[in-house]
């Protein structure tokens, strides 16, 4: 089955969990005042889902042929082992790293380390100009959002800033 | 109307909003030129930037200049190395980076500025026509016309999706539409489909979506191939700016075409600037003389001028069904929208009357925009190009990390960062599997206009009533519905009728 179909199959999955928390778990807490309505906060999404399955099923059944081809500028998922597919995983587990890590290590250290690991991820190894450029740059953004945008970011680490 | 158009003269030319849009302008073309960076992805960036001014007339203008600015960028970046940034700048590498070949990237150069200049400004004359009348129409609209005026505009972005993409295309805007019911909305006063999640009780950030769905695959993409960052060959010296008054005449007629048909094909929901390039590209060919016809694809200035003034004026019509009735059309257009809600301003024929100001100021900005396109940005391409020079070991990551920004800056909250890498992952899944994410994105932002008008009509009454009591709500529903159904089922008809020709061989 190709990635297309799989994906429906997964969607329609969701959509049959949401369909089943609309019509049969949503209205039990629903106050008796509000069931004189004629619209309930059930209504949209019990509507919603039933379209949704039946869309996922269209999908899911084959009744539309996809474009046989691939575009040109598109990457064919059959052959991902050969793109970069190492670097991509590096660079996202980087990002959830970076989430993590921004509010306890403090908007510098994070964001000078994710940059520069990120660039050596992608192949940089020259790091006298590497380690200039990302400091130069987080310290940039970080005047820019705190002082200009008047967004709080926290620079340091939250145990130099809270006085240890 | 003149008095509209005379508030928004002296808001546009205010030094705050004219720094705005020269600024807006100059970061779109500086983005815009990275090769993988389109203008949703730069917008969905600067979103954050535009909310924190707060005015939303210099947001919006801030935004139409980024706009504008990302799309001349990447037709910069087609002409020169061959990268078309976005869909709708394909067309112009056919006989743009031919001309960079022979040498005459500058002319190339000037010819897409003065086409993108004639077809923006055509188009924001036009939209001046169009809009207003289109408005006052909309002013008779009731919820219930609303309500189906929305899942027109839904069904017809499904529907002009592509060939064995409208079931595609309808799942993710479903799916868009199912998100938004996440979280706690003003109709009801109690939280849906939270889960139990803390994070998940105000809803699903719109940046943080507009980011994972656009920014981030984008860039993912660019890690996994690097060929679609490299630079070509053609990045040499950009001499000679200057095209004759021969050339002028004869790109003159296709420019004019093309900005009318463009704008045209702007104005319909889902189908925007990538049909309206191709399609000028190939009506100008056709109509050529046979001699010309075989210059096509070889470095014809009319092959160069149709798409670029056709794009253009397509981005400018996308803008009618944004600002008078509140339906964007474009993934694009969607995330204005969404960045026009957060800044309290709601689009759609009230805003004519209730801020003209507003209104009228976006429209001028769009003359100005183009203005400073052609004057200030043209002579310094050949500088601003140097970007182009970047390795893309530092690119990759600062694209992530600004991705990663405007999701914190919008929200300010870690854990949306992680949301972020999430649905971005998701996103670029899906994107493998080529379904169409921008009617996800706009399903999401329509989603709660969608389930307030429904709720009202069906108060109002009582019960689903109002679709048989309302003539023209049944018939916008019908019409949603051929609009869906048709080009599947000719679709079908075509496969088995070719099947059956197979069979017979």
């Amino acid at each position: 089955m190709a990635l297309d179909r799989w994906i429906a199959l997964i969607i329609l999955m969701i959509c049959l969990a949401y369909g089943y928390a609309a019509f049969f778990t949503m209205d039990a807490a629903l106050p008796p005042f509000m069931k004189r309505n004629p619209v309930w906060p059930s209504t949209f999404p019990k509507v919603l889902s039933v379209m949704a399955v039946l869309a996922a099923l269209f999908v899911l059944l084959g009744f539309e042929k996809g474009a046989d081809d691939p575009k040109p500028m598109d990457i064919n998922y059959r052959r991902l082992t050969e793109y970069k597919l190492g670097q991509a995983l590096a660079l996202l587990g980087l990002m959830a790293a970076y989430a993590l890590l921004l509010r306890p290590a403090g908007f510098l250290p994070a964001t000078v380390g994710f940059l520069t690991a990120g660039a050596w991820v992608l192949g940089e190894r020259k790091l006298h100009i590497l380690l200039p450029v990302t400091a130069g740059a987080a310290g940039v953004v970080w005047y820019l959002v705190q002082q200009v945008l008047g967004i709080f970011l926290s620079p340091w680490p939250a145990f130099l800033t809270n006085g240890g | 109307m003149l008095e509209g158009i005379m508030a928004g003269l002296g808001t546009a030319f205010s030094l705050t909003n004219l720094l705005m849009v020269i600024g807006g302008c100059l970061i779109g073309t500086f983005i815009g030129m990275l090769p993988g960076l389109g203008p949703m992805s730069i917008i969905a960036i600067m979103i954050p930037v535009a909310i924190s001014i707060g005015d939303p007339s210099a947001a919006l203008i801030l935004l139409a200049g980024v706009y504008y600015g990302a799309i001349f960028g990447g037709s910069t970046s087609s002409i020169l190395i061959n990268a078309p940034g976005v869909a709708s700048t394909v067309a112009t590498s056919f006989d743009g980076y031919p001309l960079a070949r022979q040498g005459k990237a500058g002319k190339a150069l000037t010819v897409a500025a003065i086409a993108s200049f004639s077809g923006g400004t055509i188009g924001a004359v036009l939209l001046m026509i169009f809009a207003p009348a289109l408005a006052t129409v909309a002013l008779l609209f009731h919820s219930a016309e609303y309500f189906a005026l929305m899942v027109v505009g839904l069904s017809a972005i499904a529907a002009f999706a592509g060939s064995g993409q409208v079931g595609k295309a309808l799942l993710m805007t479903l799916l868009g539409l199912i998100m938004a019911t996440v979280g706690e909305g003003a109709l009801f006063n109690m939280p849906r489909f939270t889960m139990g999640i803390m994070d998940l009780q105000s809803g699903f950030g719109f940046i943080t979506l507009a980011m994972a769905m656009f920014a981030l695959p984008e860039a993912m993409y660019l890690v996994l191939d690097p060929s679609r960052s490299s630079s070509g060959s053609g990045s040499g010296e950009i001499k000679d700016l200057r095209i004759t008054k021969a050339e002028a005449k004869a790109i003159a007629p296709v420019i004019g075409r093309q900005s009318i048909q463009g704008f045209l094909i702007g104005v319909l929901p889902g189908a925007g600037a990538t049909i309206a390039s191709f399609l000028g590209y190939a009506v100008e060919r056709n109509i050529a003389p046979k001699e010309e016809q075989e210059q096509f694809g070889k470095g014809s200035l009319k092959g160069l001028a149709a798409p670029e003034s056709a794009n253009n004026a397509a981005c400018t019509g996308s803008f009618v069904p944004l600002l008078t009735l509140g339906i964007p059309g474009s993934g694009t257009t969607a995330i204005l929208l969404g960045a026009l809600i957060a800044l309290n301003v709601s689009p759609g024929p009230r805003l004519m009357v209730d801020e003209p100001q507003i209104f009228w100021a976006v429209i001028i900005s769009m003359y100005l925009g183009n203005l400073i396109l052609l004057i200030l940005n043209l002579p310094l391409i050949p500088y601003i190009a140097k970007v182009l020079a970047v390795p893309r070991n530092y690119l990759i990551p600062f694209i992530l990390f600004f991705t990663l920004m405007g999701a914190y800056i919008g929200q300010n909250n870690a854990t949306e960062l992680l949301i972020l890498v999430g649905l971005g992952i998701c996103a670029t899944v899906l994107r493998f599997a080529d379904y169409p994410l921008a009617p996800l994105l706009i399903g999401f932002i329509l989603g709660r206009m969608l389930e307030d008008n429904f709720a009202r009509s069906m108060q109002l009454y009582d019960g689903l009533g109002f679709i048989l009591e309302r003539p023209m709500t049944l018939g916008l529903l019908g019409l949603a519905l051929i609009l869906v159904v048709l080009p599947s089922y000719r679709a079908r008809r075509a496969r088995l009728r070719a099947g059956g020709a197979a069979d017979a061989d």
